[in-house]
């Protein structure tokens, strides 16, 4: 499934925050979104999975989304957003529950899930019994049980530690390599957008405008260090003058 | 030279002493004795702690303990349970829906602050000297403070995991019973212990003004009577039964709030 944004602007109460965003995203393309804080990713994201109308433009799709998804449009959150009174395998499990299934196949999918993000053991488990790291994973393994077309990540790994952001990371890749999908995910790290993106957005400050599309040559699975490294600081110079910017602006809302 | 740096931390945490509470219960119950015995309090005004316990003693014996008890918490049981209900089903669709909230709330808002008790002679024009007035005093002075505390729980739900719950596609119905009512449920159980306690006092109140068994009527004859001893236990009975109500409302809570 293509998805093309055409001329999305959005105000919140007046205050501009997206201003004529043109992009397409063909099927089984990785884009990363970068720009500096307030910008507009999160809104961008919202907007694309329906969550927020713009007030301006609309995002079309083009092609079928595969046969089996249940939720085309899939997000995993910043703050995981998980059910804190229901257990690991429940929280994964509320993603299928109005959808036509038996027993038996929610349970396989669950389960399937559940493996590929590492979470097996934990399927009984409440959220707070778990460290962040797990928890994101139950928000992976909750948005991969749904089989999204298009999976929209908002920042995140952001609200982990270094370490435990490193071994997702790699987790994320190693998923990723497997199945192919189309994936927007939003982040100001700019190491993980160098690493994991086939293109990177990058935006302006707000209100968020297309500075430049980034695309990075080396396939994810064959990127080396000195590739990364060198995309890493590109993107950190075309955004170096805009963070400063931003950084001293008032904030709003 | 080495020497330990002196320690300064520790200090103001609450440690539990579970002996001190009933030291001192046992010490007051005590002095109480002491001041009966001696005559330093007199009998009219507070009975020695062992004629209350004889008074205990007696009222089981007749049957009328059991009677005044039965009595007042199958008002409490009904009143606070069809209070409780009602005020679920208003407060929740006041915290689902604009309509109802942009409805009802000014209304519940005016009738809130009302002291309920005020009410019981309407509701004894309304629905006669009997049961259902003290019945529906209860039931509506549970009411309203249930109303507002569903309603603000409502409001005190993630707004990001209803935003969850939607970009799964959760049909809204979906949303309501597995986000909202949960999330709710720990501002709905807070309330439920503001309700029972009013419960206690509005029964004891509905039973002081027109019944013949119950506690509340219980303790108004006694002390008519000045029968101080028989007054105390009735007291005491109060004090029993709304710990028992709080014991079992924290096993509650800490059965459904598991995940906190
Ligand atoms: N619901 C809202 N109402 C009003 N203003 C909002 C609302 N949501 C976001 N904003 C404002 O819009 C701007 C863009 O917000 P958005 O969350 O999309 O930015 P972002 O790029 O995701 O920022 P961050 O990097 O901090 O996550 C910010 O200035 C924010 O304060
Ligand atoms: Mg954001």
């Amino acid at each position: 499934m293509d998805i093309r944004i055409e001329g999305v602007t959005h105000r919140y109460d007046g205050l501009l925050v997206l201003d004529g965003i043109e992009l397409a995203i063909g099927e089984g393309e990785t884009v990363a979104l970068v720009g500096p804080s307030g910008c507009g990713k999160s809104t961008l994201l919202g907007i694309v999975g329906g969550l927020l109308k713009p007030s301006a433009g609309r995002v079309v799709t083009a092609g079928a989304p595969r046969q089996d998804s249940l939720n085309p449009f899939t997000y995993v959150f910043q703050d995981f957003a998980l059910l804190p009174w229901r257990t690991v395998q429940a929280n994964v499990a509320l993603a299928l529950e109005h959808h036509p299934l038996s027993a038996r196949q929610r349970q396989e999918r669950v389960e399937e899930a559940l493996a590929l993000t590492g979470l097996g053991d934990f399927a009984q488990a409440l959220p707070k019994q778990l460290s962040g790291g797990m928890r994101q994973r139950v928000g992976i393994a909750r948005a991969l049980v749904v089989r999204p077309a298009v999976l929209l990540l908002d920042e995140p790994l952001s609200a982990l530690d270094a370490q435990t952001r490193e071994i997702l990371m790699e987790d994320l890749l190693s998923i990723w390599a497997r199945e192919r999908g189309t994936r927007l995910y939003v982040t100001h790290n700019l190491d993980e957008a160098a690493r994991l993106a086939d293109r990177v957005v990058v935006l302006s400050r707000r209100p968020g405008r297309i500075r430049e599309i980034v695309a990075i040559d080396t396939p994810v699975a064959t990127r080396g260090a000195a590739v990364i490294a060198g995309m890493r600081e590109r993107l950190w110079r075309l955004i170096r003058e805009e963070a400063r910017e931003a950084e001293r602006e008032v904030q709003h809302g | 030279m080495a020497e330990g740096v002196p320690f300064r931390g520790g200090g103001y945490e609450a440690r539990p002493r579970r002996w001190v509470p009933w030291l001192v219960f046992a010490a007051l119950l005590l002095l109480w004795h002491v001041a009966s015995s001696r005559g330093w309090i007199s009998a009219n005004s507070l009975p020695s702690p062992t004629s209350v316990v004889l008074a205990f003693g007696e009222m089981i014996e007749r049957g009328t303990l059991q009677k005044h008890l039965w009595e007042s918490a199958r008002r409490i049981g009904l009143g606070w349970a069809l209070g409780t209900l009602a005020g679920l089903a208003i407060g929740l669709s006041m915290g689902i829906f604009s309509l109802a909230r942009a409805g009802l709330l000014p209304l519940v808002s005016a009738l809130f602050p009302i002291p309920k008790i005020a009410l019981l002679p309407l509701f004894i024009l309304w629905f006669g000297i009997g049961e259902a007035s003290k019945v529906a005093t209860i039931a509506f002075g549970v009411f309203f403070p249930t109303v507002i505390a569903a309603y603000a729980a409502c409001d005190q739900v993630p707004r990001n995991l209803i935003r969850m719950a939607q970009s799964f596609g959760l049909p809204a119905r979906h949303i309501v019973w597995k986000v909202v009512v949960p999330g709710a449920m720990p501002g709905i159980l807070a309330g439920f212990r503001i309700t029972a306690s009013i419960a206690l006092i509005l029964v004891v109140a509905a039973e002081m003004i027109g019944a013949e068994y119950g506690v509340g009527a219980f303790i108004l004859a006694t002390g008519n009577l000045m029968q101080t001893d028989h007054l105390v236990a009735g007291v005491a009975i109060l004090s029993t039964f709304g710990l028992l109500v709080n014991w079992l409302l924290s096993a509650i809570e800490k059965s459904v709030l598991r995940w906190r």
